[in-house]
Order: structure tokens, then C-alpha cells, then sequence
């Protein structure tokens, strides 16, 4: 795959895209309008998952970590009225240095048992925010968060928050950033190690790549966009709680991941469109939805194991008639 | 705690050990078979419960008949995992174990739409009054599982290793292309790991439907709880998922009647982070996964 020459083809289209997004609220109505602002908080993590995905650790604690960085964004805005711009960043730090204690138990295991102990030790996080009402409020979680503030009413560079089109812009600017700063890490040589270290770690071992220091280096910087991701979400829906970051909204996450694919940088931004499209249409369905993706994430493992991201290059097979081998994750 | 609290607390807890022993054996057993894990024997242990729940509260068939059913009902949804799910994505543990994920969103929606969502299905219990045990009660119900376990769990053992399909099981769990060489189809043994794992889970939920609330959603609790088991134990080694099991249940039980369930479950989680870092392999097992 030879992307040396595409990639300038390929800035077209996310000039084209921004651009949409930039035009979106004229359209839309205003209930629309926060269901995009939700899509745009999901990209971000998507993309902190694919991150994650890269040296071949699939875990299945995203979703609490990004439930840190609301927690944190939200007892710091609400209990001590931090103002946003020190709210963030200490939330994303918050959520790195937690990330960091997971990981120290989490680099000890590979493959399957990294799934569960994920899984396991993001459900000890979920418990500890039900058990201690102070500071996380029990199973009531934390509700009343601040809007966010800049400037006072009258001041020259106030924004009104309470207008949803300003937040929907605020996510879409941190979004973009997050979105690039995650492709230069993509491209970047440390973003090789961590590849180089699910193609063979051993391998990685032997010319000098500490592989467990990567793998708690790769943990943290997904923990970090993680956290950025849940302090906007806590921004944006006022109130948080454990049944937020159950274990199903990981499944939804791991389903847009899969249904778009991880090999390219480009798939889990496919998946979570079309899968966050599919959702929405399916409303009508009411209880049936989750079968809906039970079936999805069945049939991509199954029959398109590469997910969307494939489709282009299959379809470019078969009508070449090439035998051609298939692209396998 | 008082002598007799002990002795209560005690009881419930190789109560609890049974039932998770029951559940996490046939994880382990099949993960060890086939490599692959099931993130839905939660949801087979769901299907065991609403077995118990159709054929004794609604038919009216006697309870015993309706565990025994159990078994072979909830061991071809089991198989049917097996043939659907795990064996298209074969040698990808993370595909399958996804794949069972959406599988068990499928037969959560399934059997909430059969039979009703919000309401929680109350099973009579069949097995009325209590045993006094040195002045503690424990209640029929509760006290049945335990010979269950040792019954189920020693036929297991028996059939493993005295059963000529039993160790061809083993023969796949140590080396899947040494025993395919020696005429073992692989297939076959799958299937069949996949036909115990199934009854062993739907087993357990049939004898726990009269005595926790049957829901759509009952067997995510057990499922995560046989995977913490079946880690602490070692991926793959029954003796280690029947030793982990009692072990995680004296844990639960006790902590949570000095203190709660909810601090109960952190502390379970802890130990097996604990035993993660101190051994990664499990207690018993040997394979690193």
C-alpha cells in the first residue's frame, strides 16, 4: 500500500468534510444538533481506541477512562468551580495518571487475559464511583456540572454556552485537533514501535524496544485523548453517572471499531459514522436495537473481518478479477 | 460475628464456591479446548434460569425434571455458539470473543421480548424450609447445590479422565495438531467442549432461578464473575476454576456480610489484579494467554 502519492488526494476530502461539519448547524435542528456534539465526543474516542488497537491490546476499559476524565472534569467544575481551560487539561491528567495504575498490572498480561483484566479493573473503577458517595455521589453520579464559561455577560469575548451551536463548535475545534495530533502520532516513529511491536514483540525485544514501557506509553496517550473526550462529554450532557459507562456502551464501542476496522486511520472514523447513522435509524426499534448489533458486530467478524475499510479494496479486486489474497487483521 | 453467623456465613459461602465453580469450569473447559473464550456464558447461564422458569413455573413440571432439561437444552444453544460463532473465526480469540458478545445482546433481546423485560420472574422455591446446621439455618434450596456441584464437577472429572472422548478433550487442550494427527477431529471435540460448557452454565442458572431474580439480564454478574474465576485460576485449568472458584466465593460471601457487595466485588477484582501481577499464569495454570 503505497500512500505516499494519495495522501495529498486524500486532505481533499477532510477539507470537504470539516467544512460540513462547520456548515451543519444551519441545517439542523437544535435536538440534532447535541446528537452530533455526542458523534463528535465518539470520534474522539474511536480514535483513541484505534490508537490503543495498534500494538494488538484490545481493551475493554476505554469507555471507563473516559468516564475518569468526566468524573474528574465534573467534581473539579462543579465541588471546586474550576474554570474549563484548567478543568481539561487536569482532567487529561487525571485520567493519564489512572490510566498509568492500570496499566502497571495490565503490561503483565498479553492478548485474551489483557481483554478481561481491562475489563475487570474498569469495573473495580466503576464500583469505586458507586461505592463512595464523596466525592462521585453513589449511583446518582454527579449531576448539575457547570456549563462552560468564557467570559462574564457583557465582556467582549463572552460565549453563551447555554446556545448549543457554541459547544457543537467548541467539540468540533478540540475534535479536529485530537483528530490530527492522533494521525501525526499514527505516523510518527513511536506510533512504528508500537506497530512494529504487535507485528512481532519478541522481535521488537530484540533490537531494543522496551516493550512493556511502549505498552504503558500507548495506554496513557489513549487514556489522555480518553480523558479530553469525557471531560467534553461531562461539559455537554451536565450530568454524569456509573450506568453511563457500563460495560454495553464499550460493546457499542468496540463495534464501531470493528464494523469500520483498525487498520488504517481512517476505519474507526467509518464505523463510528455509519454505525452512529445506523443507530439513529434504527430508534424506531426501540428494544430490538441491541439485536440489530449483536447481529452487525456477528456478521462483520465473521464475513468481513477487516470491516468497512476493506470494502474498497475488495470491490478493486474483484472487478480487476484478481485473485488476490484477502486483506486479513 | 458471632459463632452462629460464621457458621451461616460459612455455608453461603461454599454455596456461592459451588455455583461459581459450576459456571467457570465449563469456561475453562472450553477455553482450554478451543482457545477461544465466551463472553456470553453469562447469557447460557440466563438460559439455564428460563428453562427452570418455562418448563417448572409455567408447564408445571416437576423442578428436578426441569434442571435435568437444562442441561442438554442450554448444551445445543452451546453447540450452536460452537458452529456459528467460534468456528468462522477460529484462531482469533479477540473475533470470537466479540462475536459472542453480540450473540448475547441477541438472546438478551430475544428472551426479553419473549417474556418480558421490566418484571423479574419469581420462581417458586421447591425445596421449602432450612437445615439447622450448629445453630445456623441454611435453606434446602441453597444446601442442594452443593451436592449438585460435586456431582456435576466429579462426572466432569470422571469423564476426563476415564472417557475415551474425555481425553480426547485433553488430548486438545495440550496440543490441538498432535491430537488432529492422532484422528481426533478437532471439530467434533469443539463441538463437544462447547455441548458440556453450555449444560455446565445452564445447570448452574437452573438451580439458582429459584433463588435470585430471573431477568434478561441475571447472567452478566455470573458471566464476568466465572471470567475473574477462570484468570485466578489459570485460563484452562479446571482444578484451578474449581480452586479459584471457592476462593472468589469465601471472598464475596464474607465480605459482603461484614461490609457490602459492592465493596465485596472491588475486592475480588483486586485479588485476581494481585494475582495477575504476582503470577500471571493463574494459580494452577501454566499456559500464558
Amino acid at each position: 500500500m503505497s500512500k505516499s502519492n494519495s495522501s495529498s488526494f486524500i486532505w481533499l476530502p477532510v477539507v470537504i468534510v470539516i467544512g460540513l461539519f462547520c456548515f451543519a448547524p444551519q441545517v439542523v435542528s437544535a435536538y440534532r444538533l447535541e446528537l452530533l456534539t455526542i458523534f463528535l465526543i465518539n470520534v474522539i474516542l474511536a480514535q483513541s481506541y484505534r490508537l490503543m488497537t495498534t500494538t494488538g491490546d484490545w481493551t475493554l476499559c476505554h469507555y471507563i477512562l473516559m468516564g475518569v476524565g468526566a468524573y474528574a472534569t465534573g467534581i473539579l467544575a462543579k465541588k471546586f468551580g474550576v474554570p474549563f481551560y484548567a478543568a481539561m487539561p487536569l482532567a487529561a491528567v487525571i485520567t493519564v495518571g489512572v490510566s498509568l495504575i492500570l496499566a502497571l498490572p495490565l503490561s503483565r498480561t498479553i492478548g485474551f487475559a489483557f481483554f478481561i483484566a481491562s475489563f475487570a479493573l474498569g469495573e473495580f473503577i466503576r464500583h469505586v464511583w458507586l461505592k463512595f458517595h464523596t466525592p462521585f455521589g453513589g449511583a446518582r453520579g454527579v449531576n448539575g456540572i457547570p456549563k462552560l464559561e468564557i467570559g462574564q455577560q457583557g465582556d467582549w469575548y463572552f460565549i453563551d454556552f447555554w446556545d448549543s451551536t457554541n459547544f457543537y463548535f467548541f467539540t468540533l475545534i478540540f475534535t479536529v485537533l485530537a483528530l490530527l495530533v492522533l494521525y501525526r502520532i499514527d505516523r510518527s516513529r513511536v506510533g512504528n514501535a508500537w506497530k512494529s511491536i504487535y507485528a512481532d514483540s519478541e522481535l521488537c525485544e530484540s533490537i531494543g524496544i522496551n516493550v512493556t514501557r511502549y505498552r504503558v506509553l500507548i495506554f496513557c496517550v489513549a487514556g489522555f485523548f480518553a480523558g479530553i473526550a469525557g471531560s467534553l462529554l461531562a461539559y455537554q450532557v451536565g450530568s454524569i453517572d456509573p450506568h453511563n459507562f457500563e460495560m454495553v456502551e464499550m460493546v457499542y464501542l468496540i463495534i464501531w471499531v470493528v464494523v469500520g476496522g483498525v487498520k488504517t486511520y481512517w476505519g474507526p472514523l467509518i464505523g463510528v459514522f455509519s454505525m452512529s447513522l445506523v443507530f439513529e435509524l434504527a430508534r424506531p426499534l426501540q428494544e430490538w436495537r441491541p439485536l440489530l448489533f449483536g447481529l452487525i458486530l456477528i456478521l462483520f467478524l465473521v464475513f468481513m473481518p477487516g470491516g468497512l475499510e476493506t470494502l474498497l479494496p475488495r470491490i478493486k479486486s474483484f472487478f480487476l478479477g484478481l485473485v488476490g489474497k484477502k486483506e486479513v487483521r | 460475628m458471632g459463632f452462629e453467623t460464621f457458621v451461616q456465613t460459612f455455608a453461603n459461602a461454599l454455596v456461592l464456591g459451588s455455583i461459581y465453580a459450576m459456571v467457570a469450569v465449563g469456561l475453562a473447559l472450553a477455553f482450554g479446548v478451543m482457545q477461544m473464550a465466551n463472553f456470553s456464558h453469562g447469557e447460557l447461564f440466563m438460559a439455564g434460569a428460563y428453562v427452570v422458569y418455562v418448563l417448572y413455573s409455567l408447564v408445571g413440571l416437576p423442578f428436578l425434571v426441569a434442571v435435568v432439561a437444562a442441561f442438554p437444552i442450554v448444551a445445543l444453544i452451546g453447540m450452536l455458539f460452537e458452529r456459528v460463532l467460534f468456528r468462522p473465526t477460529r484462531g482469533n480469540v479477540l473475533s470470537g470473543f466479540m462475536a459472542t458478545a453480540g450473540a448475547g445482546f441477541i438472546m438478551q433481546v430475544l428472551v426479553g421480548q419473549q417474556w418480558g423485560v421490566g418484571l423479574m420472574r419469581s420462581v417458586v422455591v421447591p425445596y421449602k424450609g432450612s437445615a439447622e446446621i450448629l445453630g445456623a439455618a441454611i435453606s434446602w434450596q441453597r444446601l442442594v447445590i452443593i451436592p449438585a456441584t460435586i456431582i456435576m464437577v466429579g462426572g466432569l472429572w470422571f469423564f476426563l479422565k476415564k472417557v475415551k472422548a474425555g481425553k480426547g478433550l485433553r488430548a486438545c487442550a495440550q496440543d490441538p495438531e498432535a491430537a488432529v494427527l492422532q484422528g481426533i477431529s478437532l471439530n467434533k471435540m469443539t463441538s463437544l467442549a462447547m455441548l458440556l460448557s453450555g449444560g455446565f452454565a445452564g445447570v448452574s442458572g437452573a438451580l439458582m432461578a429459584p433463588i435470585i431474580p430471573v431477568t434478561p439480564y441475571m447472567g452478566h454478574v455470573y458471566g464476568v464473575t466465572a471470567f475473574i474465576v477462570v484468570i485466578v485460576g489459570g485460563m484452562a485449568s479446571i482444578e484451578g476454576a474449581v480452586l479459584a472458584a471457592f476462593i472468589l466465593g469465601f471472598i464475596h460471601t464474607f465480605i459482603s456480610t461484614v461490609y457490602d457487595s459492592v465493596t465485596a466485588t472491588m475486592v475480588g477484582v483486586l485479588f485476581m489484579a494481585i494475582v495477575l501481577v504476582v503470577k500471571p499464569t493463574g494459580l494452577l495454570g501454566n499456559v500464558k494467554v
